[in-house]
This record gives structure tokens, C-alpha cells and sequence, in this order.
């Protein structure tokens, strides 16, 4: 394992679905230096694509002269992750998906990313700026902890 | 970016030896993939299915919004869904999401098609 904490890496990707992959591929580089086990990487892997895709189509539109920003930085005891794009953010989280509801027609199939990046982190975090300069989503993973889901389970 | 989805329908039996259709995925499955799985499961009639995620190598919730869709046309018309050949991360996210409850989640083929 090579020392990582206080260190950053930072990627930018174009507005263009897909994308999200290279921050998928990035992000589970610097959690396999810092040790993560396998299974919290895949949680990391979704839950950072899940937020790359929601800022390239809500919040840059899939305008492709916008980039969307990911952070990723390196604590002793977690790993931290803002997907930051130009849009003014949400005012307000979307109910908690209900899987009756998608499959009776009465609830959009879609809809379910906010709710799995949330299922598959620690923390996560929604910050909004009004005038579009800056909106994020922050994650955080943490070494020592099992997803609640997981913890669930057990 | 993304990897193209390919569908490929296959036949099995089930438990009862009745015909059950497979729908093989490889590839990502995405918002990309609409045409790909839709139109394979509408080329597939009667009877059980189950779905190969084998080949698959990223789902998002684009994608799983998909096989929702799959699911509600099986609940529609009363047609039994298992699947088989997900990774251990992909069966935790289907079961967190809820499509557990309505396909069956198996680790091989013989498994799933013994369920129908």
C-alpha cells in the first residue's frame, strides 16, 4: 500500500455520457493504493458514476463545452470524492424510489442514482449554488466500514 | 465510451422441462442499450425467462431502468423473470434497488432455469 493521505488527484470529463467511466476507473485506482477491500471499490465505482452521469445530463445538460470536475482526496482514515458541474444543483432530494410503484407503472423507472449513491457510501452531500458556477455532490468512504447495506445484511 | 449492447435469445428448459427463452446480454448496459434489450425481449413470446448477465461488464441505473421495464411487461402478462451471472456487487445492487422481488437472482444457469 503506498502512503496516500493529504494527496489529491483531480480529473475533468467532457459532458458526454460514458465518460463517467474514467472517473470510475480513476477513483478505484487511488481506493486500491489506499487499501480498500474489493467489495467497497465496486460501491465506489457506482455511486461515482451514478453522480458523474447526474452532472453531465441535469446539471451541464450534456452541453459539451462544459466539463464536470472530480476530486478525489485522500484522508487517513477515508477517501473523498466532489463531482462538481455548471448547474444550480437540486433544491430538494426526490423520494425514495419505490420498486412496486416502477413495476405497476405508477412511478418512473428511472430515478434510481441518487438513491444507490446514497445506498452504497458513507456520506453524501448535495451542495447547490444558485447562480450554476459550482454545484456539487460530495462522497465520502470510509476504510474502516462496511456499506449500510451491507451492514444491513450481516 | 460505452461498450455496445449485444442481445442474443437462446431456448433452455425449465424445472417442468418446458421451454424457457434466455436472453444473453454482453457488453455495458446503459441508456445506450433501449433498442438492444427491448427489442430482444418483445421477439420473445410465451413462456419463462431468464436473463444472462454473464457477459455484462457495467450496469448503471439508465440500465436498470431498463430491465425494469423488462420486469413490468413480465408482470403485465404474468411471465416468471429469473437472472443469473451477475457479479456479487451487481446482485446487492439489484437487491437494494428491488428487482429482487420480482426476478429471481441466481449465481448459475442451471440454478435459474431449475426456478422457472
Amino acid at each position: 500500500m503506498i502512503p496516500t493521505a493529504g494527496t489529491s488527484v483531480e480529473v475533468r470529463l467532457p459532458s458526454r455520457l460514458g465518460f463517467e467511466k474514467v472517473a470510475m476507473g480513476t477513483a478505484a485506482s487511488v481506493a486500491q493504493l489506499m487499501g480498500f477491500p474489493p467489495d467497497r471499490i465496486e460501491d465506489l465505482k457506482t455511486a461515482v458514476a451514478e453522480a458523474c452521469i447526474n452532472a453531465i445530463e441535469h446539471g451541464n445538460r450534456l452541453n459539451e463545452k462544459l466539463s464536470v470536475g472530480v476530486i478525489l482526496s485522500a484522508t487517513a482514515d477515508g477517501l473523498e470524492v466532489k463531482v462538481v458541474d455548471n448547474g444550480t444543483g437540486m433544491e430538494k432530494q426526490p423520494p425514495k424510489p419505490d420498486i412496486d410503484r416502477k413495476i405497476h407503472g405508477e412511478e418512473d423507472p428511472r430515478g434510481m442514482g441518487m438513491f444507490l449513491i446514497q445506498a452504497l457510501v458513507d456520506e453524501a452531500e448535495w451542495v447547490h449554488d444558485s447562480k450554476g458556477k459550482g454545484s456539487y455532490v460530495r462522497l465520502v468512504i470510509r476504510l474502516d466500514k462496511d456499506s449500510e447495506f451491507d451492514k444491513e445484511s450481516k | 465510451m460505452q461498450a455496445e449492447t449485444k442481445t442474443t435469445v437462446d431456448q433452455t428448459s425449465g424445472a417442468s422441462g418446458a421451454p424457457v427463452s434466455v436472453l444473453r446480454f454482453s457488453g455495458d448496459i446503459s441508456s445506450t442499450s433501449k433498442d438492444s434489450l427491448l427489442g430482444a425481449w418483445q421477439s420473445v413470446h410465451d413462456g419463462p425467462v431468464l436473463l444472462d448477465f454473464t457477459k455484462v461488464d457495467y450496469i448503471n441505473s439508465s440500465g436498470i431502468a431498463l430491465i425494469i421495464q423488462m420486469l413490468m411487461e413480465a408482470d403485465k402478462t404474468g411471465r416468471k423473470v429469473a437472472a443469473f451471472g451477475l457479479t456479487p456487487h451487481f446482485q446487492k445492487v439489484f437487491t437494494m434497488v428491488g428487482i429482487a422481488k420480482y426476478a429471481g437472482l441466481y449465481k448459475d444457469e442451471p440454478t435459474a432455469a431449475a426456478s422457472l
